[in-house]
């Protein structure tokens, strides 16, 4: 039986599992739309901006562990999307964009709704594709979803010309894949794993430095019985964390520019820095020169390129986390070298050292009676959902508070734009992450400035019935920005007071959500708990500190030990 | 320092761009590039040249390596390797000149490959070193325009 193009999009998108896509229609897509009406297995997400489509997949496969999907028409549609691809490639995160194209013989000839996306979207893909054929279309499919979800995963773009979605052909059989050009290196060398070994029995003053490589491959269990069995103390990257028990002893929390005074100084004077699907990006060393100086380092990541790119790696592995790891851990249960006793005895002064520092300057912040402050509502949140909610957040400084004082304790657990920073991410995040998990509490941790930049997509809520809740820190500012203005500029506050906003509760309401608002401490609690008893989308609007800022934190271009405290 | 860096591809629309568009976007420079087919009609090997401290080049080979489109790279400065370059000459040669320019290129192994009333184009190939010396002697005489190719290069054959 032969099928059209569009029926075979969506019979491919089934065979990988597919359930939920995220999209926007348009001229160039109405074929698939109109196949997709009468397709039971795969619900489709209307959301009102193709950027929020694309983030909402983003973090749909983050929490699932999944490639999310998202479907966007040409030209404005396509063009829509960069944003999200961008912010997905950054962070290495599995997605297939699916854009709707002009007819074939209209391409190159500025068309209606033409805009040449495989050429735009080529430095933010992994890889990408223009079907120009429709027997190719479903090879093309089956080859994305592989891309996307091994290796180093990321986004892959395929563009989909409309007459490619008419014609009919045969639905090829499936076949295994099998690509000349790629193939992703997931074993360890065993003379690299025996010299990180050696080098780990060797050390006296170790930190493990875990990335968000450890959440892509699931290597969290791995990774803590290592840091459990040789008493190694934990840090993480924004993206990393959830990859080990923020509340564990041995955890130091989030490392770099706004990381803790004790994971910055512990790098700065370790003896081994073993670094765990992570990338030693420009947030996280400060001055290069000045990282982690003393330190012999392993890097075990799946992509060559990652290794010796910022900083000179001693011990590289190149691997799949989780093949590496489980290889080390396999290494010290046969080891007769390694002594668990022993090892404890000999780490003990690193540890005495680290607890110092962390008693010295812990994380903190001056608690007041009648502002609310920020750090305060995040431990609420955590508190009133037993640590157990899924968090996605906006980017500013209400993001880098909740990395601070959200301690997550699990993996998938927290979605976030790390690499590029998107405004505006937090809220589809947590539309894509509720469609994950619909039985999980999700929140959107949001600022005053980036829940305006994607608020439409309260009707999408409101659509799917999603129980989303949005607590928005509201300093009236660009906090983050106004930070750096405050702090480096002479306090020029040039267009960060956000001079007219609008009244959150209202807009909530206008969309047939519920609205409410806190202004003062004893107020936060009861709004909060409020809010999770409400079985349907809730803006809370917290009323914070104008002028509180983000503490530690290290000046850009500073080592990372000349940190500025509270 | 200068490397000449070959490299395997697919032979695919936009593959050429994923390339060249991977060196203006993370800054690395290209000197020369010269592509064309292989033996295998869907494999083409492009040539180039670019140059870097040690740990840029070592960026250049592992990026290119990461572009899904390409099969294999080749650092040629680690191996033993023959490289050509070509260049198109137009060289003024008027009655008391041709004598003069016919002896200069048949030295340097060149061929006068077109002939006009008053130049000559002539054909040189060899290592961008000989180029230079050729197009410096002639230009005294007058050359009126020049085309060169890339760098291509090939390792040596096993010797026994
Ligand atoms: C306002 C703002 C402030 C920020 N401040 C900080 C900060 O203070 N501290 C901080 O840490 N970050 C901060 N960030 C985030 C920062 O920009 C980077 O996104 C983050 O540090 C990168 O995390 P990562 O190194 O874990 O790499 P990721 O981007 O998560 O990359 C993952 C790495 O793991 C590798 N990998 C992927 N899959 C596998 C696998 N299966 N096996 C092995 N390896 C794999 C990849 O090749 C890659 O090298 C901030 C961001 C913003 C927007
Ligand atoms: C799309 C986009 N535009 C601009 C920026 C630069 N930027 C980073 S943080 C920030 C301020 C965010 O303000 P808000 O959402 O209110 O959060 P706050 O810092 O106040 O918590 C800006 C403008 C960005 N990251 N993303
Ligand atoms: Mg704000």
């Amino acid at each position: 039986m032969k099928l059209t193009g569009a029926q075979a999009f969506l019979k491919c998108l089934e065979e990988h599992g597919v359930e939920v896509i995220f999209g926007y229609p348009g001229g160039a897509l109405i074929d698939v739309y109109d196949e997709l009406m009468k397709n039971d297995k795969i619900h489709h997400v209307l959301t009102r901006h193709e950027q929020a489509a694309v983030h909402a997949a983003d973090a749909y496969g983050r929490i699932k562990g999944e490639v999310g999907v998202a479907l966007v028409t040409s030209g404005p549609g396509a063009t829509n999307a960069v944003t999200g691809i961008a912010s997905a490639y950054l962070d290495s995160i599995p997605l297939i964009v699916f854009t709707g194209q002009v007819p074939t013989k209209l391409i190159g000839n500025d068309a209606f709704q033409e805009v040449d996306i495989v050429g735009i979207t080529r430095p933010i893909t992994k890889h990408n594709y223009l079907v120009k054929d429709a027997d190719e279309l479903v090879p093309i499919i089956r080859e994305a979803f592989h891309l996307a979800k091994t290796g180093r995963p990321g986004p892959i773009l395929i563009d989909m010309p409309k007459d490619v979605l008419t014609t009919r052909i045969t639905y090829p059989e499936l076949k295994p894949i099998s690509m000349r050009t790629y193939k992703p290196t997931y074993e360890p060398h065993p003379g690299q794993v025996e010299k990180a070994c050696q080098a780990m029995l060797k050390a006296k003053r170790p930190v493990i430095y875990a990335g968000g490589g450890v959440i892509l491959s699931d290597s969290n269990e791995g990774l803590t019985e290592l840091a459990r069995r040789l008493n190694i103390p934990v840090t993480m990257t924004l993206m990393g964390l959830g990859g080990f028990p923020g509340t564990d002893p041995l955890s130091m929390g989030m490392l770099g520019m706004h990381g803790t005074y004790f994971a910055n100084m512990a790098v700065a004077n370790c003896d081994l820095l073993i670094a765990v699907g992570a990338r030693f990006d420009d947030r996280v060393t400060g001055r290069i020169d000045a990282f982690a100086p003393h330190a012999e380092i392993i890097h075990i990541d799946i992509d060559p390129s990652s290794i010796s790119k910022n900083v000179r790696v001693d011990i590289p592995i190149v691997a799949d986390c989780k093949n590496a790891l489980g290889a080390i851990n396999a290494w010290f249960a046969r080891s007769t070298e390694f002594n668990a006793k022993e090892c404890m005895e000999k780490n003990r002064p690193w540890h005495e050292q680290i607890r110092e520092w962390q008693n010295m300057h812990p994380l903190g912040y001056v608690e007041e009676t009648d502002i609310i402050k920020p750090q305060f509502v995040i431990q609420k949140l955590h508190e009133l959902t037993g640590g157990d909610a899924i968090i996605t957040t906006e980017v500013g400084q209400h993001q880098m508070w909740t990395a601070q004082f959200y301690h997550f304790n699990k993996p998938r657990q927290f979605a976030t734009s790390g690499g590029l920073g998107v405004m505006g991410y937090g809220f589809p995040a947590a539309i894509g992450a509720q469609m994950a998990a619909p039985d999980k509490i999700v929140i959107d941790i949001a600022g005053d400035g980036s829940i305006q930049m994607n608020i439409q997509e309260l009707a999408t809520c409101r659509q799917e019935k999603l129980p989303v809740k949005v607590a928005i820190l509201n300093n009236g500012y660009l906090g983050m920005v106004r930070q750096w203005q405050e702090l480096f500029y002479n306090k020029q506050y040039s267009s960060t007071v956000m001079e007219v906003a609008p009244d959150f509760v209202k807009v909530a309401e206008a969309y047939g959500a519920v609205g409410l608002r806190a202004t003062k401490p004893s107020e936060v609690e009861p709004v909060i708990r409020e809010a999770l008893k409400i079985n349907n989308t809730v803006f809370m609007d917290f009323v914070i500190a104008r002028e509180e800022g983000v503490y530690p934190m290290v000046p850009a271009g500073k080592a990372t030990t000349e940190m500025l405290l509270v | 320092m200068k490397h000449t860096i070959s490299v395997l591809l697919q032979n695919k629309p936009g593959v050429l761009s994923r390339v060249t568009g991977l060196f203006s976007g993370r800054g690395f420079n290209i000197e020369s590039l010269s592509v064309a087919q292989t033996l295998e009609q869907d494999v083409s090997c492009l040539t180039l040249v670019t140059s870097g401290e040690d740990t840029i080049i070592e960026q250049i080979t592992k990026q290119l390596h990461k572009l899904i489109d390409v099969i294999k790279v080749t650092d040629m400065c680690e191996h033993d390797n023959v490289e050509r370059e070509m260049a198109l000459i137009r060289v003024k040669a008027e009655a008391h000149t041709r004598a003069e320019v016919l002896r200069i290129i048949d030295i340097f192994r060149g061929k006068v490959i077109d002939v006009g009333p008053k130049s000559y184009v002539v054909e040189v190939t060899g290592k961008a070193s000989k180029l230079q010396a050729v197009i410096d002697i002639l230009r005294p005489i007058g050359i009126q325009e020049i085309v060169r190719s890339g760098t291509i290069a090939m390792t040596r054959s096993h010797k026994l």
